[in-house]
């Protein structure tokens, strides 16, 4: 797949539990090689979608489409073929607390790869070097920081040479330099590996430095009120949700 | 893929041609390692011209390369690199940073002893401490100060009475028919199967049922009290209730320790007559006894000190599983594998200490002629 081609294709979804609808007919997609943001206020389904497009919530209505295959309807083998290339990085960072980062980061490579014990450990400091960690494979999620837990996670979410990588609240919790250098390093792996990114979020900083397409969730509408490169919209907000969002409520 | 090398004019010389996807070649990279560390060889040049597709497994071998000649001193020359694959070496060469830990040094045998010794001894200082603070917020709760929701209270209480009922009730049965099955093939030789009545009614009134309600609830209620409270402390909110001045006793432990208190005497009734309708149906059901003659021989061997003895047992293991739960809980590290641990230990301990309690209370009875 090239870059600029649709990778995920979202086709009129309906989220609900139960009788709740928690968003309705959402139509977005996400090509190769984006920056995707997907913003909104607290509770307006952000996390939620999320869950939908990474197969943790089945769909209500409507279809996800990755790389062609739909896979709110695929098979199990088709769905994990699909997760396979796919990395998550959890608002907290997820890691197993009784592993240390190399044992977290191994992990996928022992379970879906056949490659030597040697590769392995080469390439789980290869990861731990990517996101600023190296040296750090024998520490355990419980001697580091928060902003270093979230870059352990990441470099177990690209622990596969995933074509997509999902970012749950990526700045939660950080302070603003490591917020920044998570950002960054968001930005590098787009750009070195041309990596698809999708990010929830409503830090605007972030919005702005990395998106480069997005999707503003109105809880309002239970929906999608406006689309496209978060820069454009602060230019050209669509309407006042958006306005009042993108400047933080400024009048 | 093809990755050929060659040593030419003191250089190194690697050519990548192809798709590089699941490389893995461990003997070439020791090969290209030692060609590397060659006196003579002072560059390394790769030429990445025919390269073709990549993953993560070509460029271990390029950082596991480039890293070598950095600290061996030798130059290194990128041809035809993708800018994609220079800005991710370039990226994992970026930070450098060697993180320092405590250095672990070997303790001899005697320092190993006193470490223990000091580990113990602090043990017991944080169990009198936590007892301490449960008495007074007993007392606290006796002068009605305690700060103790009456919703929490019978939340607990529902936890640990009705919702048990099944558990014990099953298990006190098979203990019942246990008993009765096993004092049976010994009775027999006598012809004495009658007293499988007595045998039954004592065993379970004295200290069977308590003693099975007490596991029971060891497995089932100290182990969630464990899980529940070490939960709260790795969410932290025991740290709120402690800055909001709350006393952690009063609010967590209180409702907890008084509902299993009050419900342990009550399950060992239960458990109790449980196990005399379980031994019934082995005496009745299968030794051929009437059941006028079962029931007789049962009330012939009830007696109010052995029932009293296992009430009052069920009232201490009441008090030892709430608080082997609810220490364990407070006291949780905070993490997920903390938790898991918390619960082991409020289990594995309450069950050590319910024996204790039981040695204790059998032989100050005995003294007593009880």
């Amino acid at each position: 797949m090239n870059k600029g081609e649709a990778q995920i294709i979202v086709k009129n979804l309906t989220i609900a539990y139960g009788d709740f609808v928690l968003l309705k007919n959402l139509d977005f997609t996400i090509n190769k090689g984006d920056i995707f943001i997907i913003m909104g206020g607290s509770g307006c389904g952000k996390s939620s979608l999320l869950r939908v497009l990474t197969g943790l919530v089945p769909t209500a209505k409507g279809k996800v489409i990755i790389d062609g295959v739909n896979f709110s309807d695929a098979s199990h083998a088709q769905a994990d073929e699909i997760m396979r290339r796919c990395g998550i990085l959890y608002q907290s960072g997820a890691l197993f607390s009784s592993m240390t980062l190399a044992e977290n980061i191994a992990l996928p490579l022992q379970q879906y790869t056949n490659y030597s014990a040697k590769l392995i450990n080469e390439l789980v400091e290869l990861k731990l070097a990517l996101v600023g960690l190296a040296g750090f494979g024998d520490f355990y999620p419980s001697e580091i920081s928060g902003g270093m837990k979230k870059r352990a996670g990441l470099a177990r979410a690209l622990a596969l040479d995933p074509e997509i990588v999902y970012f749950d609240e990526p700045s939660a919790g950080l302070d603003p330099i490591s917020s920044r250098l998570l950002d960054d390093l968001i930005l590098d792996i787009n750009q070195s590996l041309g990596t698809t990114i999708v990010v929830v979020t409503h830090e605007l900083a972030s919005i702005f430095d990395i998106g480069n397409n997005s999707i503003f969730l109105d809880g309002d509408i239970k929906g999608i009120s406006a689309k496209g490169d978060p820069k454009e919209l602060l230019k050209n907000p669509p309407n006042e949700n958006v306005l009042k969002f993108l400047t933080r409520g400024a009048k | 893929m093809k990755l050929d090398f060659s040593v030419v004019d003191k250089a190194l010389q690697l050519s990548l041609e192809g798709d590089f996807i699941g490389y893995d070649d461990p003997e070439l990279l020791h090969k290209l390692q030692e060609a590397l560390l060659r006196a003579d060889v002072k560059t390394l040049s790769i030429d990445a011209k025919n390269l073709q597709k990549w993953d993560s497994t070509l460029v271990v071998i390029l950082f596991e390369l480039i890293k070598l000649a950095g600290e061996k001193k030798k130059d290194v020359r990128q041809l035809n690199w993708p800018q994609n694959l220079s800005k991710l070496l370039n990226l994992a060469f970026s930070v450098d940073r060697k993180p320092e830990r405590p250095k672990q040094t070997d303790e001899g045998f005697l320092e190993e002893v006193g470490s223990f010794t000091l580990d113990v001894w602090a043990s017991i200082q944080k169990g009198m401490n936590f007892i301490g603070q449960v008495l007074r917020s007993l007392g606290r709760l006796v002068g009605g100060q305690a700060v103790m929701r009456r919703v929490d209270w019978l939340f607990a209480l529902e936890d640990c009475s009705y919702k048990a009922v099944g558990i014990v009730s099953l298990i006190s049965f098979m203990v019942g028919l246990i008993l009765a099955f096993v004092g049976a093939i010994q009775l027999k030789n006598f012809g004495a199967q009658i007293y499988v009545a007595s045998l039954v009614a004592i065993g379970m009134t004295r200290i069977m049922g308590a003693i099975m309600v007490g596991v029971v609830m060891a497995g089932r209620t100290g182990a969630s009290y464990a899980a529940t409270i070490g939960t709260m402390q790795v969410n932290e909110e025991i740290d709120a209730l402690k800055t909001m001045g709350i006393p952690v006793t009063d609010f967590l432990v209180l409702p907890r320790i008084t509902a299993l208190t009050l419900t342990m005497p009550l399950l060992v009734i239960l458990a109790d007559f449980m196990g005399v309708i379980g031994g019934a149906s082995v005496g009745i059901g299968m030794l051929g006894i009437s059941p006028e003659e079962y029931w007789n021989y049962t009330l012939k061997a009830l007696d109010m000190d052995n029932f009293l003895v296992g009430l009052f047992h069920g009232l201490v293991f009441g008090i030892i599983i709430s608080i082997c739960g609810c220490y364990f809980g407070i006291y949780c590290g905070r993490n997920a594998d903390s938790v898991g641990k918390a619960t082991t230990q409020a289990v594995v301990s309450a069950i050590v200490w319910m024996i204790i309690a039981t040695g204790i209370i059998t032989w100050i009875f005995e003294v007593l002629g009880i």
